[in-house]
């Protein structure tokens, strides 16, 4: 009997366009003019305050908002298209897993394959153990959603984002609510991921930490507005306020923030 | 007005939703697990309760038939009246009202908090149409299951209906009296035209309980809210229905 092919399907890492990107829910605009270029292959992070419309900016990405105004091309082809969208290999990290709760953790990591029947059942089984093993999670693997902690439901999220061997992964929030050990297991493992198979990454986060050790570029959002793009060492250094607050936020117990705002 | 807008809107995108899902009828063969699945949640799972309510409706029905026939010596035909009302109406409608409330309650929650905890926005971000995986199953499972919980709720109608009428002492009725008029006055066609009315119900059901659970949108507070609008539009759509079907079919 041939012995079974585990290895990752070729990949051929994808380039995001976006160009002046609006939303608006109602009379609120959320997104106010995004324009930017993803380069295949890079780590890209997207980082902002909370309700800076970080979320909003990666569910259009990964097709699930419709925008208002704009585009957004993935490799050229226009993802809000929903006879388009399956030309794209594309995953998506949720910021809470977004796991199947009626399926095992197996089941959740085996659903994508099974139901495009990619592989026989055998080389399915290997692709995700070996995607379980890869973020030590292979004593998990019959567990439902629920048994898990929030760090061990990230991991899962990820490793069913690895079985669907995409060609660019989305993380929405990938390191909010894990302890700090747990957002740098996190960190490394989205950074070797690209190490290994030259995927496309784009991460949304507020974690100043992740954004500046991973990110090969760092776009800063404020208030649904794109303040600025540059490398990590780039964004430090700029003089913008608003990126400086953002970056260095100083606690002031005499004249705190929300008296001042208020 | 603007109500009944809003229930026509309803009622205009669970249409929708219902064409998207056939599109999917293809892959039907590779969904028959689910469907399986399907066929005992909404078989296996309401039969005992249409069971016990069909059984005191078609008692209560010969009750209140045999109190007033009784005035004019007309007893008799408790078997006709009860065979005919559980056939043509009671059954088919208490089996869709029971549903509606048993599972397509549980659809909507489902699908609610799939939708409000991003599992249907991860379905779709993996190229997996919500419609095949969760819409379809349940509508196939729902044409294979409504005529059997409708037969059921028909034939413990008229069991009940006859210990009734045998054992109330002011009715006192031989039951082969009353199954006489059970079998010389109900056509095969009043009970099929019950099945026909079962399977409308059934679906409609299911296809609201799918469209409104889909439709969901905000946190888990709206999980409720999805699960009390989708049994009122689907009694909605069963009185609505049984009317025209009625009409139609008589």
């Amino acid at each position: 009997m041939p012995e079974t092919d585990t290895s990752p399907a070729p990949r051929r890492a994808l380039g995001i366009s976006v160009e002046n990107l609006r939303k608006s829910f109602g009379s609120t605009e959320v997104l106010k003019g995004i324009s930017l270029e993803v380069k295949p292959g890079e780590i890209f992070v997207m980082m902002g305050p909370s309700g800076s419309g970080k979320s909003v900016f990666l569910k259009h990405l990964a097709g699930l908002e419709i925008p208002t105004e704009g585009k957004v091309r993935i490799d050229d082809i226009n993802v809000a298209d929903d006879r388009e969208r399956p030309k794209v290999r594309l995953a998506l990290v949720f910021q809470a897993g977004a796991l199947f709760n009626s399926l095992s953790v197996f089941d959740n990591l085996a659903l994508y394959p099974r139901e495009h029947r990619l592989y026989d059942r055998k080389t399915i089984k290997e692709k995700v153990e070996k995607a379980l093993a890869m973020l030590s999670l292979s004593d998990a693997a019959e567990k439902i959603p629920a048994e898990l902690s929030g760090g061990m439901k990230k991991r899962v999220a990820i490793a069913r984002a690895l079985v669907m061997e995409p060609d660019l992964l989305l993380y929405d929030e990938p390191t909010s609510e894990l302890d700090p050990i747990m957002a740098a297991t996190i960190s490394e493992i989205i950074a070797d991921l690209r190490e290994e198979f030259g995927v496309t990454s784009l991460v949304v986060s507020h974690d100043r930490d992740l954004a500046m050790t991973i990110g090969d570029r760092v776009g800063i959002m404020q208030e649904g507005e794109l303040l600025a793009i540059d490398t990590p060492a780039g964004i430090r250094q700029m003089d913008d306020p608003r990126i400086k607050e953002f970056l260095n936020p100083a606690i002031d117990l005499k004249n705190p923030r929300f008296k001042r705002s208020a | 007005m603007r109500i009944l807008h809003q229930y026509l809107s309803e009622f205009g995108q669970a249409f929708l939703l219902l064409v998207r899902s056939l599109r999917h009828l293809p892959s039907l063969p590779r969904q028959m697990g689910r469907v399986i699945e399907q066929c005992y949640l909404i078989g296996y799972t309401t039969f005992p309760i249409v069971a016990i309510l069909s059984f005191f409706i078609g008692s209560v029905l010969a009750l209140q038939t045999g109190y007033s026939l009784q005035t004019f010596g007309a007893v008799d035909f408790i078997g006709t009246i009860v065979g005919l009302s559980m056939a043509r109406e009671l059954g088919p409608v208490m089996a869709a009202i029971l549903l509606a409330g048993r599972v397509g309650s549980a659809i909507s929650a489902e699908l609610a908090s799939m939708k409000v905890y991003q599992e249907v926005d991860a379905l779709i971000t993996m190229n997996i149409p919500p419609e095949r995986m969760l819409v379809l199953p349940r509508l196939i499972a729902v044409l294979l299951m409504m005529p059997v919980l409708a037969i059921v709720a028909i034939i413990i109608g008229w069991l009940g209906g006859a210990v009734v009428a045998s054992q109330v002492s002011f009715i006192g009725l031989d039951p082969r009296i009353y199954f006489d008029g059970i079998t010389n006055f109900v056509a095969f066609k009043d009970v099929l035209d019950g099945l026909i009315k079962a399977q409308i119900f059934g679906f409609s059901v299911i296809l609201i309980s799918c469209h409104v659970g889909l439709q969901t949108r905000g946190g888990p507070r709206e999980i409720g809210n999805s699960v009390t609008r989708a049994v009122v539009l689907s009694l909605i759509a069963i009185l609505f229905l049984d009317y025209f079907i009625t009409q139609a079919l008589l």
